[in-house]
């Protein structure tokens, strides 16, 4: 049985982001409230319409019940569902189902974390499974590295590749007020940043920043009628192959791959009617197997993809044009604000507007590229 | 009964690395009580210890402290297992590189770990 999907009856009605880069000062919950409540008014409606939550909070694993008790709600539906960064692509994908079949009417998903101000260290409770732990790799950060080594290995993929990953997502910041981390950055800087785990260096790994974030969610007859240009959701998937990425058969290929498709499928859209994609960039390795497992180039051809500059301003397939988690803003857990830089372009309001966008995808990696979830958003025209 | 992971601990215990297989002869670690995928019934076999690595990670600490390594090895009856290869160094630890398994008894627990196997 395939996937059946309420394609474009559902849309992002309103969407914001708060305290990107330090809010000293700030509790998560604090930051997610204010983001949730801006999001809100954003879409022209008022708190009393939300009827359902989703959240997954860096610190809170009752983060629904603390979420609801914050703003005051008794929600029909509370959602707490947990795949890392991935979780809130999960989450449009249940809200969709649920508004399309009238069981709500107003969903709010919403993220926050104070992680920089309070530590200044990524926030989590989760950690290597029994089997690794004892050869103590960092979490989550060998993981990767252990990826991003093997697809060196096999596909001939360089440290510069990687790097052209970091250089793309600085372009796009320079020119966005909201991103953290601006200024130059050289092929030369990355390649001599201090090693962390081979072949991962500091400038291969996102940012730790405060930040907030949060979307409205309702049926599209409504979402056309409100105060923002609605964003219709077209498909949404998630896949899940693996925790551990030990356990992986290939540790070059994600559950991407399935997710990419299946929303793609729903969607109704193939790679070339994609104007722009949001992939998380938790490091950069991810951006490449991410545009390969996605179908945006070949398996083994993504480190050439970007070194080309594929993914940069000026780009074929403009690539996190926030400036995405390595420039912009990673307060732990970057999915949502993929899906709202996504929802940005199609609204015609990011900071680094492109033309024409009619397709957008935002993709989320939880965990060790273990979760992985895809939504596909278009315009009005797109129905 | 015995749990499947307490079965494989008292194994590695007394340096035997162990192993389960599914009826369609795929290779299970970690230890499971039921077959992925499949919820089949495994059967425990002794596994050789020889295998491959197939992805490995420097870990860098403040000097002087030296790096260390994680490895992913492939083992050669199937399945695959982090763990490290005692006596390498970045120069010469390299994917593909064949290694066997011994247990380090000296630790708090039993604890698994390669070496290299000299080229012939």
């Amino acid at each position: 049985m395939g996937d059946t999907f309420p394609r474009g009856r559902t849309a992002i009605a309103g969407l914001a982001t708060f305290g990107v880069g330090e809010m000293p000062g700030y509790t998560s919950m604090e930051l997610t409230a204010q983001a949730a409540l801006l999001a809100i008014a954003d879409a022209g409606l008022t708190l009393p319409d939300v009827d359902a939550l989703f959240i997954c909070q860096p610190d809170d694993f009752f983060a629904g019940l603390s979420f609801a008790q914050y703003l005051g709600l008794q929600p029909r539906y509370t959602d707490n569902n947990r795949t890392g960064g991935s979780s809130f692509m999960s989450h449009m994908a249940v809200a969709a189902m649920m508004l399309d079949a009238g069981y709500i009417d107003c969903a709010l998903i919403a993220y926050g974390s104070n992680q920089r101000s309070n530590g200044g260290k990524l926030a989590t409770k989760i950690t290597s499974d029994q089997w690794d732990a004892p050869y103590a790799p960092i979490f989550p950060l060998t993981s990767y590295a252990l990826a991003a080594a093997r697809h060196m290995h096999e596909y001939g993929t360089t440290r510069a590749d990687l790097a052209a990953v970091a250089l793309a997502a600085r372009a796009w910041a320079n020119t966005n007020p909201e991103a953290f981390a601006k200024g130059p950055l050289s092929l030369e800087d990355c390649l001599s940043a201090r090693m962390i785990s081979t072949p991962v260096s500091v400038r291969d790994c996102c940012l730790v920043t405060d930040g907030a974030a949060a979307i409205v969610m309702t049926r599209i007859d409504r979402a056309r009628d409100l105060a923002r240009t609605a964003v219709p959701l077209l498909g949404a998937a998630a896949a899940t192959w693996w925790n551990s990425i030990v356990q992986a058969p290939d540790v070059t290929v994600t559950a991407a791959k399935e997710s990419g498709a299946r929303a793609m499928a729903m969607a109704g859209v193939s790679t070339s009617d994609i104007d722009t994609a949001q992939l998380y960039d938790a490091f950069t390795i991810n951006t490449i197997l991410f545009l390969e497992d996605l179908g945006f180039c070949p398996k083994g051809e993504g480190g050439r993809f970007v070194s080309s500059g594929a993914i940069a301003p000026g780009g074929s397939l403009p690539v996190n044009t926030n400036g995405g988690g390595l420039s912009c803003c990673h307060p732990g857990m970057y999915g949502l604000f993929a899906i709202i830089e996504a929802a940005c372009q199609i609204r015609g309001d990011a900071a680094n507007q492109l033309p024409d966008v009619n397709i957008a995808l935002a993709h989320g990696n939880g965990g060790t590229l273990s979760s992985q979830a895809t939504v596909v958003l278009g315009s009005m025209a797109t129905l | 009964m015995t749990s499947p992971e307490a079965h494989w601990r008292e194994a590695l215990a007394q340096g035997r690395l162990l192993l389960q297989r599914a009826p369609d002869g795929s290779v299970v670690f970690p230890p499971r009580l039921a077959a992925p995928g499949t919820g089949d019934a495994l059967e425990w076999f002794e596994a050789s210890g020889a295998g491959s690595v197939y992805s490995l990670s420097w870990i860098q600490r403040k000097p002087p402290a030296p790096a260390y390594h994680v490895a992913l090895i492939d083992l050669d009856e199937g399945s695959r297992l982090l763990s490290r290869v005692e006596g390498v160094t970045p120069e010469t630890l390299a994917i593909g590189m064949r290694v066997e398994a011994f247990v380090d008894q000296g630790g708090d627990v039993p604890l698994l770990l390669f070496r290299a196997v000299p080229e012939i």
